[in-house]
């Protein structure tokens, strides 16, 4: 019996020689750092190596929460993530309606190419078109569109208030086009039939719209919001970094988890801290992972991650 | 039965679309234009969505520093050919026998994958592992293989498409006429997963492409720099053309006769051109593969 297993498992040794590779980068790239998040709870001495330093217990957690920046960063981090949910959603599911009406193939084509586009350029890329839009001295806005409205010139790399309107206009700047892309082809999966019979029935466009597409695409719509809010805690790096150009004045607003825990660790060199707060997003971060999960499981079983 | 309402959404979508359209386009349309115009006109009416008076001395600048520029590219093209091509053997040879319903101890493995999209150590540990044990610091493998050689979005992509594409029926009777598991896997799920594997590979070459991350963290010497790395610095630091013009020995070159508010932008404009030449041809591709879930959100 036991022979016979063997010989079943036998068969398959090729296929796991296959795996090998991309199971040892897992092991790499994933799993030893997550065995190095202890390091939060150690004094790091270079000396000793890692995961040779002194256990010190809490004591870096301590001071991170001691710190004001321990509440800016998280407010920043889930402020920021909730109004980009909201934003984004209605925009994506706006625009994707839009599509699905428009009956011009070309044009549609034309429409959704170029929404879609800023999707494509990186997040540096994207730091130097907001510095053409924001300069000061030589931006699009100060230079051409605010004396047209009549208004005065705006430091918006002095003002951090105002970030807090920038940061989700250029978020859904990049992200809108690939949002709708997701909802677009949930409208194209509805069965055509619902709204043949909703006209026969002389229900308009507009009601068609209201009681076919949005009740049919909920799911989706319902799905991606709570894979999102299981991201919550954490942030895209190069919109917090980049598109401030890395201003010192505006950290109050455009502070996050992810831009602390790299300014601690690339700028400061304090492991402590940095590692501390990377720690508190892994962690805190996965408790969102799992709620929303379960919350997705109970509701459309088959969207669940696990 | 074309109705008022027809006619009314039908001009309302045109109408909001076109808006978005441009409000999309405009900021790498000024970034394009301001490029190509001259810098006096620059100073004086700031970037514009229409070069005011057309002027090429950003690029003639760019041209006398191609070595630099050039470069870049040069390991960027490098890193993306070479990352590319290794994602798709890892991520195939991991998510073809995950693929397989047959393979025991299919789901501990699937596990495996999956439980790193739930949970990562995060900046810190990840730095300290790759500089200190692995010593990619400064080293070209910095751009290829941190995150990047191998995402499990990838993997699971391609594990679910690979057991719908490859009927088990197929593989079963290959394998009775005596084909191994690798002649399996070159003649039959390589061409039969061809669509999945084209999709994997765009969006792997465009996240190689658009990386910034990786040099940002383990690069501190200017040699090994992607394009998308040079922009960074240059954006991080203005004056680093300039130092390095001096150092150059453009002894004739005054420092303040640099075009710099357009060289910025050109260098940018160069940063994007290959996206933007490229992506009329790669649309359909990208949008299917957003449509069945190849970008993590």
């Amino acid at each position: 019996m036991a022979s016979k297993k063997l010989k079943h498992i036998k068969k398959y040794i090729p296929l796991y020689i296959m795996m090998i590779p991309g199971l040892l980068y897992l092991l790499i790239n994933n799993y030893l750092p997550m065995a190095g998040l202890v390091i939060a709870f150690k004094d790091v001495d270079y000396r000793k190596g890692i995961f040779g330093s002194d256990w010190i217990g809490f004591k870096n957690f301590e001071y991170l929460f001691s710190t004001e920046d321990a509440w800016v960063i998280t407010r920043n981090t889930m402020g920021y993530n909730i109004a980009f949910i909201i934003i984004n959603t209605c925009l994506s599911v706006f625009v994707a309606i839009l599509l699905s009406e428009m009956v011009a193939k070309g044009a549609k084509r034309f429409y959704q190419s170029a929404i879609l586009l800023p999707f494509l350029l990186s997040m540096v890329i994207i730091g130097y078109l907001g510095n053409a839009m924001m300069n000061t001295e030589l931006g699009f806005l100060n230079k051409s569109i605010l004396p047209l409205m009549g208004m005065d010139p705006v430091s918006w790399y002095m003002e951090p208030k105002l970030w807090v309107f920038i940061l989700p206009i250029v978020y859904a700047w990049k992200e809108v086009g690939y949002l709708s892309i997701i909802y677009y082809s949930a409208v194209l999966g509805i069965d055509t039939e619902y709204y043949e019979a909703a006209s026969l029935e002389g229900a308009t466009k507009l009601q068609q719209i209201y009681y076919i597409t949005v009740p049919l695409i909920k799911p989706v719509i319902y799905t991606m919001v709570l894979l999102s809010i299981g991201k919550i805690f954490r942030s895209d790096f190069g919109l917090f970094y980049h598109v401030p150009l890395n201003s010192g004045t505006l950290y109050s607003t455009t502070n996050v988890i992810d831009t602390y825990v790299y300014r601690g660790l690339m700028q400061l060199g304090d492991i402590g801290m940095s590692s501390a707060a990377g720690a508190y997003q892994a962690i805190v971060g996965f408790i969102f992972v799992l709620i929303s999960n379960l919350v997705v499981k109970k509701t459309s079983p088959d969207n669940a991650l696990f | 039965m074309k109705t008022k309402e027809y006619y009314g959404i039908q001009i309302l979508s045109h109408v909001i679309l076109f808006l978005s359209a441009a409000v999309a386009i405009i900021p790498i349309l000024i970034l394009f234009s301001s490029s190509f115009t001259e810098q006096a006109t620059i100073i004086q009416n700031g970037y514009n969505i229409w070069p005011k008076k057309f002027g090429l001395e950003a690029y003639e600048y760019l041209w006398k520093q191609r070595d630099q520029i050039f470069r870049a590219y040069g390991v960027t093209a490098l890193v993306t050919v070479i990352g590319t091509a290794a994602n798709i053997v890892v991520t195939s040879l991991l998510a073809y026998p995950l693929s397989r319903r047959d393979l025991p101890g299919r789901n501990f493995f699937s596990f495996l994958v999956f439980f790193t999209m739930l949970f990562n150590g995060g900046l810190v540990p990840t730095y300290l592992m790759y500089t200190e044990y692995f010593h990619i610091k400064n080293t070209i493998f910095a751009l290829l293989v941190p995150t990047l050689l191998m995402s499990p979005w990838y993997v699971f992509l391609m594990r679910t498409n690979l057991s719908s594409m490859v009927p088990d029926a197929i593989i079963e009777s290959a394998s009775i006429d005596g084909a191994t598991e690798f002649t399996i896997f070159r003649k039959i799920v390589i061409p039969m997963g061809r669509p999945i594997i084209a999709t994997v590979m765009l969006f792997s070459g465009i996240n190689y492409w658009n990386d910034w991350y990786n040099g940002m963290i383990y690069l501190t010497k200017a040699e090994l720099f992607s394009i998308q790395n040079l922009l960074n610095r240059m954006l991080a630091d203005i004056q680093f053309l300039s130092t390095n013009a001096a150092m150059a020995g453009n002894m004739g070159e005054m420092v303040a006769s640099i075009p710099g508010t357009t060289v910025r932008m050109a260098i940018a404009a160069v940063g994007i051109l290959p996206i933007i030449v490229v992506y009329p041809f790669v649309q359909n591709n990208f949008v299917k593969g957003i449509a069945v879930g190849a970008v993590k959100g």
